[in-house]
């Protein structure tokens, strides 16, 4: 597959938010609010980033990813059915019982989800033995991981934080979306988490903080955590929950709520507009 | 092999020794090497050996994600915190996806003595059995520890695997027929008046319940059950059969355990006498393990009292 730049990435990254929506939508139950905030640099991974096969999904070689925050199960599917590792059309049968895709990635039944994860706080740490075992088997393969704002008030974070400098893992790159909202409001008023970057230079990692829509920037940050040698990167993300469904943006009340008919009809006509105008351009 | 030694120890040994024979295996520790001895191993194989801290929840995360990477871990820290604190960890990171890793509860039960009650885990047979698709093994002696660990690396699949403190009598070297497979019960001696299901430390102690009811010419048979899952089932199922009444015993909790496990298969397939002998749902306390021990009845003479018991049921 070619890599994609610039405005092909927004115009995938639209249509896995897209997909997103409506499988939350059709399953009446999900995490749409977080699955949009991550949707940008969840699609620069796949289409530019990371060395992975849709046809060979256990590849042993393949760089690994995680999502901690794995209640943006929706957005992860969207992208991994988009790249190819399995039919579009599935997503429609998100947390059905006639199906596979789990409410939360599931690593034995969904090809190229890496690590099945859902409880929160558990997901950074598997992503730190798999960049351990690069490490350990002499591999060249590189882990990277998101993590929600809100996440990361779980002490075993930062268990995994100081692990991950511990080994020097240089090959384990990590994004922190700070949307600033989780399920009960505002992230700083459930539970304050700044100043985070100097929080994570003081754990020793090497800190890169970008805005989560700028495809630019996010492509410059990867390139930056590829380059920084003796110790892990992390990407600060600011990033918009919600992002470009204008009723769910920026409201915490969307984290976890499906869109009723009436409400899907706006979302999708406002992304699929966002779509032409990306694909025009 | 005889003489005694602690299964902790026997396992430590094995780690090293296996080694070689299994390059895959990784152990990671949280700051009690020199405890659950795995220190040799870190000594042998440092490149092999990550000391995670104390932090536990973490160090069952890495093994997950290297599970998933082909390794084999082996994860060491006290059973209390092993079952207990990182339960949610091994469900939804180990035993959920499935993943070939060895989660070690060392310290288990309340032969840990003078730590006492926060360090005493009776729970950690109960925890784990409750856990789709785990293995959980407790062996009696440092043989069958040894067998155990051997056996757990040809394994594909989570595990939990319970270490004791104290040194004990090894003895299933010296016992003709015995064959260590994982899932299935050894018969350690036979007998017709009632059956002994036994795990762990308990098997021992078992034996020696057996010479005291023979005096009075009750016939004991005792099984040994290191694989508390998979149970098993024809085993005992045949043992019930046989012998009309049975008494589990086990250095853990009555519910949920060996007990537990025992209880529920003969009330749905072939109801007996069943008298469950361990630590009737209380906290242990400080002592020395000996004392600890024979302060919650965990002897030979108590289990004789049980056994008693269910024969007059059975009559």
């Amino acid at each position: 597959m070619e890599k994609l730049y610039g405005n092909d990435l927004a115009v995938m990254a639209y249509k896995a938010r897209l997909l997103a929506v409506e499988a939350v939508h059709r399953a009446a139950s999900g995490h749409p609010g977080g699955s949009l905030s991550c949707a940008d640099a969840l699609t620069t991974l796949y289409f530019n980033e990371m060395n992975v096969d849709p046809e060979r999904p256990n590849w042993e070689d393949r760089d690994r990813f995680v999502l901690s925050k794995g209640h943006c199960a929706p957005a992860l599917y969207a992208v991994l059915a988009l790249r190819g590792y399995f039919p579009v059309e599935e997503l429609q049968m998100l947390r059905s019982i006639k199906a596979h895709l789990s409410g939360h990635p599931d690593m034995k039944y969904v090809p190229g989800v890496d690590m099945s994860t859902g409880s929160l706080g558990q997901g950074l740490s598997a992503a730190v033995g798999m960049a351990l075992s690069a490490k350990i088997q002499g591999k060249r393969y590189r882990t990277y991981a998101i993590c929600g704002d809100g996440e990361i008030a779980e002490g075993q974070i930062w268990e995994a934080l100081m692990s991950a400098a511990k080994w020097d893992l240089d090959n384990l790159c990590v994004f922190i979306d700070v949307n600033g909202l989780q399920i009960d409001g505002a992230t700083k008023d459930v539970m304050p988490t700044e100043p985070l970057d100097k929080k994570l230079e003081a754990f020793n990692w090497h800190v890169i903080k970008i805005d989560g829509h700028d495809f630019a920037q996010i492509l410059a940050a990867l390139s930056e955590a590829r380059r920084t040698k003796g110790k892990p990167s992390v990407i600060l993300m600011s990033t918009v929950k919600g992002k470009g469904v204008s009723f769910m943006e920026n409201q915490a009340g969307w984290h976890g709520k499906a869109p009723n008919a009436d409400e899907f009809a706006i979302a999708k006509a406002e992304l699929e507009a966002k779509i032409k105008e990306l694909e025009e351009n | 092999m005889a003489g005694k030694i602690a299964t902790r120890g026997a396992y430590g040994k094995a780690l090293v020794e296996l080694a070689e024979k299994y390059p895959k295996l990784m152990v990671l520790d949280a700051d009690l090497s020199k405890a659950t001895m795995t220190k040799d191993f870190a000594a042998a194989y440092p490149e092999r050996f990550f000391d995670c801290g104390i932090a536990e929840n973490n160090m069952v995360g890495i093994a997950a994600g290297m599970a998933a990477c082909g390794l084999k871990p082996f994860t060491n820290t006290f059973a209390i915190f092993a079952a207990g604190r990182c339960y949610e960890q091994v469900r939804n990171s180990i035993a959920y996806p499935h993943l070939n890793a060895v989660i070690v509860g060392s310290h288990g039960g309340i032969s840990v003595g003078e730590d006492g009650a926060t360090h005493q885990c009776t729970e950690d047979l109960a925890l784990m059995r409750e856990l789709p698709g785990m293995v959980v093994l407790n062996p009696c002696d440092g043989n069958e520890m040894r067998l155990a660990v051997e056996a757990l690396m040809e394994y594909e699949g989570p595990a939990y695997l319970r270490l004791g403190r104290p040194a004990v009598e090894t003895f299933t070297d010296e016992l003709e027929h015995y064959s260590f497979q994982l899932g299935k019960g050894v018969t350690i001696a036979e007998g017709s008046d009632l059956t002994i299901v036994a795990t762990g430390m308990m098997v021992n102690m078992a034996r020696k319940a057996r010479e005291l009811l023979s005096a009075e010419g009750i016939s004991v048979r005792v099984l040994d059950i290191h694989t508390i899952k998979p149970l098993d089932e024809e085993l005992i199922l045949k043992a019930a059969r046989e012998t009309g009444a049975i008494v589990t015993s086990e250095e853990a909790s009555v519910i949920g355990g060996l007990g537990g496990a025992v209880a529920e298969l003969l009330a749905e397939n072939c109801p007996v006498p069943v008298i469950r002998h361990g630590v009737n749902d209380t906290f242990g306390r400080s002592g020395k393990a000996g004392d600890v021990l024979e302060y919650y009845g965990l002897t030979p003479e108590v289990l004789s009292e049980k056994c008693r018991k269910a024969l007059a049921m059975k009559k």
